[in-house]
């Protein structure tokens, strides 16, 4: 089987293209990369619809687990927090906080 | 130096924020609300060596991060093992993707949104080893730089690269058994059509 990852081949040579950019797919979407580097993988995908696909898949998949792992934050928390500052604030703060 | 009268008011708009991630890093409200109000305590006495004008919400989170590890991982049955197996580039894609397509007008994303369930991606993430649970958390939730993960975590960037790298293909390979699971895949690629999806390589 290819190494390819989505056994694709453009018969043009350009496959080491494909692989680039998808062993640099994480870090395209992290925002880690130079421009330059952003700049060639617009340009493949552009040109590589399989590519293109994948990518979205990968993006997609991120905003899925980020929606998914969303937590809905007490209302009173935000009271406590600011009792405990305004104790420590009031011993000058070092005093111990139970 | 940043001035300790400060302190209140420049912390607490990130309060939700580290909350949220307390409830990820230990999985139980009440202990995140007692890891939330440790951290501040610490961050208001610590406050003093923060430098006014650097990255106060990393420097939170790496507090925040630091006294989870210390405090109650110790604590909590989680995984420990350094390693994880190797598993492919883009394991869900190859597996999943497309599957927006047999049904007209729906974007992949809505089809992942409804495959898993929040407790599913929850117990997912759980099922990391803990240095890699991290890294991805700070990465994919709380949206850190590498660099800043690598500050909030003390390690050097490239072994923040790593473990997300393992930790998010980790990630793919067990979000692919709640898919198996609901009998929603298709063909596993790497093999003939017949017999599905179910022998997943390395699985």
């Amino acid at each position: 089987m290819s190494d390819h990852l989505h056994d694709h081949d453009h018969g043009d040579g350009t496959q080491h293209r494909c692989d680039d950019a998808i062993a640099q797919l994480q870090a395209f979407l992290d925002g880690e990369l130079d421009a330059e580097m952003v700049a060639e993988i617009e340009a493949h995908l552009q040109d590589c619809s399989p590519c293109l696909e994948a990518y979205d898949f990968e993006a997609e998949l991120r905003k899925v687990i980020t929606a998914k792992l969303s937590e809905d934050v007490p209302g009173d928390l935000r009271a406590r927090i600011t009792s405990v500052l305004d104790r420590l604030e009031a011993e000058g703060g070092s005093g111990a906080v139970v | 130096m940043a001035d300790q009268a400060d302190f209140a008011e420049q912390a607490t708009p990130y309060l939700d924020q580290l909350y949220a991630a307390a409830v990820r890093m230990t999985r139980n409200p009440a202990d995140a609300e007692d890891l939330v109000q440790e951290t501040f305590v610490r961050a208001y006495r610590g406050f003093g060596s923060f430098q006014d004008g650097t990255n106060l919400r990393a420097w939170l989170y790496r507090i925040l991060t630091n006294t989870f590890i210390n405090s109650y991982r110790a604590a909590q049955r989680r995984p420990e093992q350094s390693e994880l197996d190797d598993v492919e580039e883009l394991y869900l894609y190859r597996r999943i993707g497309g599957l927006e397509a047999a049904s007209l007008g729906r974007s992949a994303e809505d089809e992942m949104m409804d495959l898993f369930t929040d407790t599913q991606v929850k117990d997912a993430v759980d099922a990391l080893p803990e240095q890699f649970r991290l890294a991805v958390l700070l990465a994919d939730v709380d949206g850190f730089s590498y660099k800043e993960i690598a500050e909030i975590l003390d390690v050097p960037i490239g072994t923040v690269m790593s473990r997300l790298h393992r930790g998010r293909k980790a990630l793919q390979k067990s979000l692919y058994r709640f898919a198996l699971d609901q009998g929603i895949v298709r063909t596993d690629p790497s093999r003939s059509t017949q017999g599905g999806a179910r022998d997943a390589p390395g699985g």
